[in-house]
């Protein structure tokens, strides 16, 4: 080992305010430093060659419910950080940081006064519904928008061409959408923003007024590909509603929504809106049970981030297939506690799998082909040049598939179940090697760390309901593998 | 709503802790929900027999509501209305650990419970010794007793609705 370092004084509580299993999406290298997150709310910068602390700032406060999990992002000397919290009526915000102090140099709240969401001349939205005056405030019920979510804990791209980073927004809380009527702006959506001053340019909603947690937070792949015959400069991106997308990454237009899996909560995109079709029917609230939300809470595709390959031209998404029954209940918003009123219990969609990995043609909008899995496929995939896509799956299987068919190369069962990213480096040795670690957790695998209890399908958010034959599956892990060709 | 009235053992102590691991997690408004909850439709004088042995932790003390039905009702109610099911669910835990099953971290006795929830735990459990009312600690500690399956069935509720979790006795599925 050439150094380890740990920070001081981390407060163990935040393990009580993180909604789904304490975890950490990754870290960030760039001017000899790494850059990470601690679930407690601190940004740390470590000294890459010794491992020597750099600098920690303190960027979530903790009382009011906010943790970090997310990977930061360093564009031009800022250090990107969003935070977690959700599920905690917190009001969520992207904070830029000096790469070399750690000082704060800009922050953008999700929800809010157009001064604090940093919306001023220059936001120029696709969709007239996105335009008028501190819209962060009016489509709330008064003062909810203060303790509505819309937090910024999955990917940020940016595209050093047009000078933009984007990111997604979170849900909107409670979950009980009827405590909250309005389409609860910024939330649920994305947003391109300049670097430097982090003022918005475009803004585009996936899920107004959300009804069932699906955070817009996905990563965006951002490819230039013909389109209609015309070359685009697009932004793809599997979102938790249940369709790809693919938008003008300059203007944040749809150019189109597909749906790649079985969904009930909605009927497609308006294309002339970009407004998603809600179903009324399937809308949660007071006193009812609503059967078959599909897909469920942690939607199409949660975190895990998919890969793209320029040989194939197809993007690689694991994701599950999953519904849900779901009850509101009456939230409370107490500081520093869950604030969401729903029961929810989730159970495998159509066909009875619950994870798939899934080929698809973004410029056709079309799956290619689609791979079953028994659990969530809740890792990250990795796909080569040498025409290989890899993935894990919750019970522990590393696998490799041919990129153009999907057919099974090799696998290999590692010690734990895998929800990371796997990766692919060129070693000092002139070999290219792959690793992945494994270890289960995360919101689907919560029940093996957590013992959770499976007689309770409302624990853990409802996942326990379709998760409660895992343990016989996997055991806790926490273990990193590489492979190498022979 | 009804008047708030601060029964004279309302009040806990201040700011320490007997483990000195106090959790940080905050309960700024729990003063306005507590409003909702000193409701009681029946007013009656519950006599707080066992506050004084817990201060004096780990000194072993009797649960003033074991097996009583009301307690356990009302118990079930403001571990709904006290976010306790946001972290625990309906027993089977996520965000803190499931209190139906047979693991107990920090004890499973009437006293460690009351001290879990009244002091809280460093791992994330928030506490509420202080910002709610002694007798509504009891009341919580009798029905996360009867989530563990330690209330006799006879006092235990029966839930009505359609997302009931399965009761302790049931085998797992
Ligand atoms: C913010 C999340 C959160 C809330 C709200 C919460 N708990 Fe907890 N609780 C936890 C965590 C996390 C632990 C584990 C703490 C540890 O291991 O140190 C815990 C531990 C406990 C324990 C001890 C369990 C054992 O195995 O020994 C009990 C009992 C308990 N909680 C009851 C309650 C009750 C009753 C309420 C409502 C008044 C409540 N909790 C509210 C997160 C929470």
């Amino acid at each position: 080992m050439k150094w380890s370092y740990k920070p001081k004084d981390i407060n163990q509580s935040a393990k009580g305010i993180a909604c789904c299993d304490w975890v950490n999406r990754g870290c960030a290298f760039a001017n000899g430093k790494i850059f990470f997150n601690t679930l407690d709310g601190k940004t740390c910068a470590v000294n890459a060659t010794n491992g020597q602390e750099v600098w920690v700032t303190q960027v979530a406060n903790m009382a009011r419910g906010e943790s970090i999990t997310m990977a930061p992002l360093v564009v031009k000397n800022k250090v990107l950080v969003g935070d977690s919290g959700g599920e905690f009526g917190v009001r969520g915000a992207l904070t830029a940081l000096d790469t070399e102090t750690g000082k704060q140099i800009w922050k953008a709240y999700s929800i809010g006064p157009d001064a604090d969401c940093l919306i001023g001349p220059n936001f120029k939205p696709f969709y007239p519904s996105d335009r008028g005056k501190d819209l962060g405030v009016t489509s709330w019920p008064p003062d909810l928008w203060k303790i509505g979510g819309g937090t910024v804990w999955g990917w940020i791209s940016y595209d050093p061409q047009l000078d933009l980073i984007y990111y997604g927004t979170a849900n909107p809380g409670p979950w009980n959408p009827e405590q909250r009527p309005g389409d609860n702006k910024w939330t649920c959506g994305i947003f391109a923003r300049r670097p430097d001053s982090g003022e918005a340019v475009w803004f585009y909603q996936w899920s107004p007024h959300d009804e069932y947690d699906y955070d817009g937070v996905n990563e965006q792949i951002l490819v230039d590909v013909p389109i209609n015959g015309r070359m685009r400069k697009v932004l793809v991106r599997a979102e938790r509603n249940g369709h790809v997308y693919v938008l003008d990454r300059t203007t944040g237009e749809v150019l189109s929504a597909t749906p790649f899996v079985y969904i009930t909560t909605s009927k497609g995109v308006d294309p002339k809106t970009g407004r998603l079709i809600p179903n009324e029917e399937k809308s949660p609230g007071f006193g009812r049970v609503v059967r078959e939300i599909c897909p469920a809470s942690p939607g199409a595709k949660d975190w895990q981030p998919s890969a793209y390959s320029p040989v194939t031209g197809l993007l690689y998404i694991p994701h599950q297939n999953l519904c849900q029954d779901e009850e509101g209940v009456q939230a409370n918003y107490i500081a520093g506690t869950p604030y969401v009123g729903a029961n929810v219990k989730m159970y495998a969609g159509p066909g009875g799998h619950r994870g798939e990995y899934d080929a698809w043609d973004p410029i056709h909008a079309r799956k290619v082909w689609s791979i079953r899995e028994r659990f969530p496929v809740w890792s990250g995939t990795l796909v080569t040049a040498g025409n290989v896509a890899f993935y894990g799956t919750m019970e522990g299987w590393f696998k490799a598939v041919n990129a153009t068919t999907g057919d099974l190369l090799w696998q290999f069962k590692t010690g734990s179940g895998i929800v990371g990213q796997p990766v692919t480096f060129l070693a000092p040795d002139g070999k290219q090697y792959i690793s992945v670690l494994s270890g289960v957790g995360g919101w689907s695998g919560a029940i093996v760390p957590g013992q959770l209890d499976p007689r309770d399908g409302t624990a853990a958010l409802g996942f326990v309901n379709a998760m409660g034959d895992l343990p016989m599956y996997t055991t806790k892990g926490g273990m990193l593998y590489t492979f190498g060709l022979p | 709503m009804c008047n708030v009235r601060r029964s004279p053992f309302a009040v806990r102590r201040g700011g320490s802790s007997a483990s000195g691991q106090r959790p940080t997690a905050n309960l700024f408004l729990l003063a306005v929900l507590l409003a909702l909850a000193a409701c009681h439709r029946e007013q009656r004088s519950i006599a707080p027999t066992a506050i004084s042995a817990a201060r004096t932790f780990p000194v072993r003390v009797n649960n003033p509501y074991e097996g009583n039905a009301y307690a356990i009702a009302e118990g079930q109610r403001l571990y709904e209305q006290y976010n306790c099911s946001g972290c625990h669910f309906h027993g089977g835990g996520g965000i803190g650990p499931a209190l139906m099953d047979n693991e107990w971290i920090y004890g499973s006795s009437p006293a460690n419970i009351y001290t879990s929830i009244a002091e809280g735990r460093p791992n994330g459990m928030p506490s509420w010794g202080g910002h709610i009312p002694d007798y509504q600690i009891w009341e919580l500690t009798t029905y996360v007793r009867a989530l563990g399956g330690f209330e006799g069935r006879v006092a235990t509720a029966s839930r009505s609705d359609e997302m009931e979790a399965k009761r302790a006795e049931e085998p797992k599925k």
